[in-house]
C-alpha cells in the first residue's frame, strides 16, 4: 500500500478544514473566533520548518556524497518550503490585522520571518547565477548550510530575548501553556501532519517532472 | 597550522601595503560618507539615528572592503594555496586579517564620526568592545560569502544579496548592544546580548571552518 500516506493527507486536510471551522473553540478576549487561524497560520510555519530541515539534510548529503539527485531534491523542497513560508506570512498578516490592528508591526518575530524569506530568495538567486550543474549544487548547498543556523538563531532565539507581541516570546505565553485546550490539540497536530504530507506530495511530483525533464534534455 | 595562519595574515598585509589603492579607497569611502552625513545633519542629537548611521557606514564599508577578499586572487595564486596550504588555515587567516582590518577602519570611522557629528557614547569601553566583536562577526560572515560569490562569478551584486539576510541577526544584536552602550546602561542588562554576540562570533567562524574545504576543491 504505497499510497496510504496520500489518502491520509487528503483525509487529514478535510478533517482540518471541517473540524477547524466547526468545532467549538475556547472564547478568549481579542482573539475570539480568529483563534481558528491557529490551524492554518501556525501549521504553515511548522510545514515550512520541516521542509527547510529536509532541504538542509539533502544539501548536507550532497556535500558528503556528491550525488546530483540530492541537489535536485533539495531545490524542490526549498521551493515548496518557500510557498509554505509565504502562505504563513499572509495568514499571519491577516491575523495580525484583526488582533493587533495592523498588517505588519515592527516585531522581532516578524523581522525574523521576513529575513527567512530573504534567505530563500538569495538561495534561488545564487542558483540562477551559475550555469554549471555541479558548481551550482555545491555553492548553493554551502550557502544554505552556512545561513540556516543563523536563521534558526534569528527566528527562535532572538525573539525570546526581546519584547515581542507574538505569542511565545518576550514573556508572552505560547498557546500551549493555557489557551490550547485538548480539543484544539485534536485538530492542531493532525493539521501539521496534513499540511506537511501535502507539501511532500507536491514536492515528489515536482521532482518526478524535473527528472523527466532532465532525461528528455539529455 | 598556526604558522600557516600567520603566513596568510602577513601575506595579506604585505599585498595590501604594497598596493595602497584599496586602503586609500576605503579611507575616501569613510571620509566622504561621514562628511555627507555631517553636511546634512550638522550634529545628531537623536541617539537612534546616530547609531543607525554609524552601523550603516560600517556595514557598507565592510561589504566594499571584503568583496575583493577572494576575487583579487589570480588562478595561479589559488593553485599555489591549494598545493601548499591547509584550507582551514586559509579561511581562518582571512577571517582574522579581515576582522583586524575592519576593526582598524571601524575605530577610524568612529573617531572621525565622533568629531564631526558629536559623540553621545557614555560607556566607551562597552562601545569599543561591541565594535570589536561586531567587526569580527561581520568579517567572518562576509569572508565566507565572498568565497561563495567569487566562485559564482558576478561578484559585488551577489555579495550584497547573499550577505544581508545572513548579517541581519548579527546586526540586530549589535544595534541593541551599541544603543545600550551609548545610553550607558548597566552591564548586567547587556550581558545577555553580549553572550549572544559571543555565541554568534563562535558559531559563524566554525561554520566557515567546516564548509570552506567544500568550496576549495573545484
Amino acid at each position: 500500500m504505497p499510497n496510504v500516506w496520500k489518502i491520509a493527507c487528503v483525509v487529514l486536510l478535510y478533517f482540518t478544514l471541517f473540524a477547524g471551522f466547526l468545532m467549538p473553540v475556547p472564547e478568549l478576549p481579542i482573539l475570539n473566533e480568529s483563534i481558528r487561524n491557529l490551524y492554518f497560520h501556525v501549521t504553515m510555519w511548522f510545514a515550512m520548518i520541516i521542509h527547510m530541515i529536509v532541504t538542509i539534510i539533502y544539501s548536507i548529503r550532497y556535500l558528503a556524497g556528491g550525488k546530483i539527485q540530492y541537489d535536485l531534491k533539495a531545490e524542490q523542497y526549498a521551493i515548496t518550503g518557500m510557498v509554505f513560508g509565504i502562505a504563513g506570512l499572509i495568514t499571519g498578516m491577516i491575523w495580525a490585522r484583526f488582533t493587533w490592528g495592523a498588517f505588519w508591526v515592527n516585531d522581532t518575530k516578524l523581522n525574523g520571518a521576513a529575513a527567512a524569506m530573504l534567505m530563500y530568495a538569495a538561495y534561488f538567486i545564487l542558483r540562477q547565477s551559475t550555469e554549471d550543474d555541479t558548481k551550482r549544487a555545491k555553492l548553493s548547498a554551502v550557502y544554505l548550510v552556512f545561513a540556516f543556523p543563523l536563521m534558526m538563531a534569528f527566528i527562535y532565539i532572538l525573539p525570546r530575548m526581546t519584547d515581542s507581541l507574538h505569542p511565545g516570546n518576550g514573556g508572552n505565553p505560547a498557546f500551549g501553556q493555557y489557551d490550547l485546550d485538548n480539543q484544539m490539540r485534536l485538530v492542531f497536530y493532525p493539521a501539521i501532519l496534513g499540511w506537511t504530507l501535502l507539501g511532500v506530495w507536491i514536492t515528489s511530483i515536482r521532482i518526478r517532472i524535473k527528472k523527466l525533464w532532465n532525461s528528455h534534455e539529455n | 597550522m598556526f604558522n600557516q595562519i600567520r603566513l596568510i595574515i602577513f601575506k595579506e598585509w604585505k599585498l595590501e601595503w604594497r598596493n595602497r589603492a584599496a586602503m586609500a579607497g576605503l579611507m575616501v569611502f569613510i571620509l566622504s560618507g561621514v562628511y555627507i552625513s555631517y553636511l546634512s545633519f550638522k550634529k545628531i542629537v537623536d541617539v537612534s539615528a546616530w547609531n543607525a548611521l554609524f552601523w550603516l557606514l560600517i556595514l557598507f564599508m565592510a561589504v566594499n572592503a571584503l568583496a575583493k577578499s577572494f576575487m583579487a586572487e589570480s588562478r595561479g595564486l589559488q593553485l599555489f594555496y591549494y598545493s601548499f596550504l591547509n584550507p582551514y588555515a586559509v579561511i581562518l587567516g582571512k577571517i582574522i586579517y579581515n576582522g583586524l582590518m575592519l576593526f582598524l577602519f571601524g575605530i577610524i570611522t568612529f573617531f572621525i564620526y565622533g568629531i564631526l557629528l558629536g559623540n553621545p557614547v557614555q560607556d566607551m569601553g562597552m562601545f569599543i568592545l561591541t565594535v570589536l566583536l561586531g567587526c569580527f562577526g561581520i568579517s567572518s560572515v562576509l569572508t565566507m560569502i565572498s568565497a561563495i560569490a567569487s566562485r559564482a562569478g558576478h561578484q559585488s551584486s551577489l555579495m550584497a544579496i547573499l550577505g544581508f539576510p545572513v548579517l541581519l541577526p548579527l546586526l540586530i544584536v549589535l544595534i541593541h548592544l551599541s544603543k545600550n552602550a551609548i545610553d550607558g546602561i548597566d552591564f548586567s542588562v547587556n550581558l545577555k546580548y553580549l553572550t549572544m554576540l559571543t555565541a554568534l562570533n563562535l558559531l559563524v567562524p566554525s561554520l566557515a571552518y567546516i564548509l570552506f574545504p567544500y568550496l576549495w576543491r573545484e
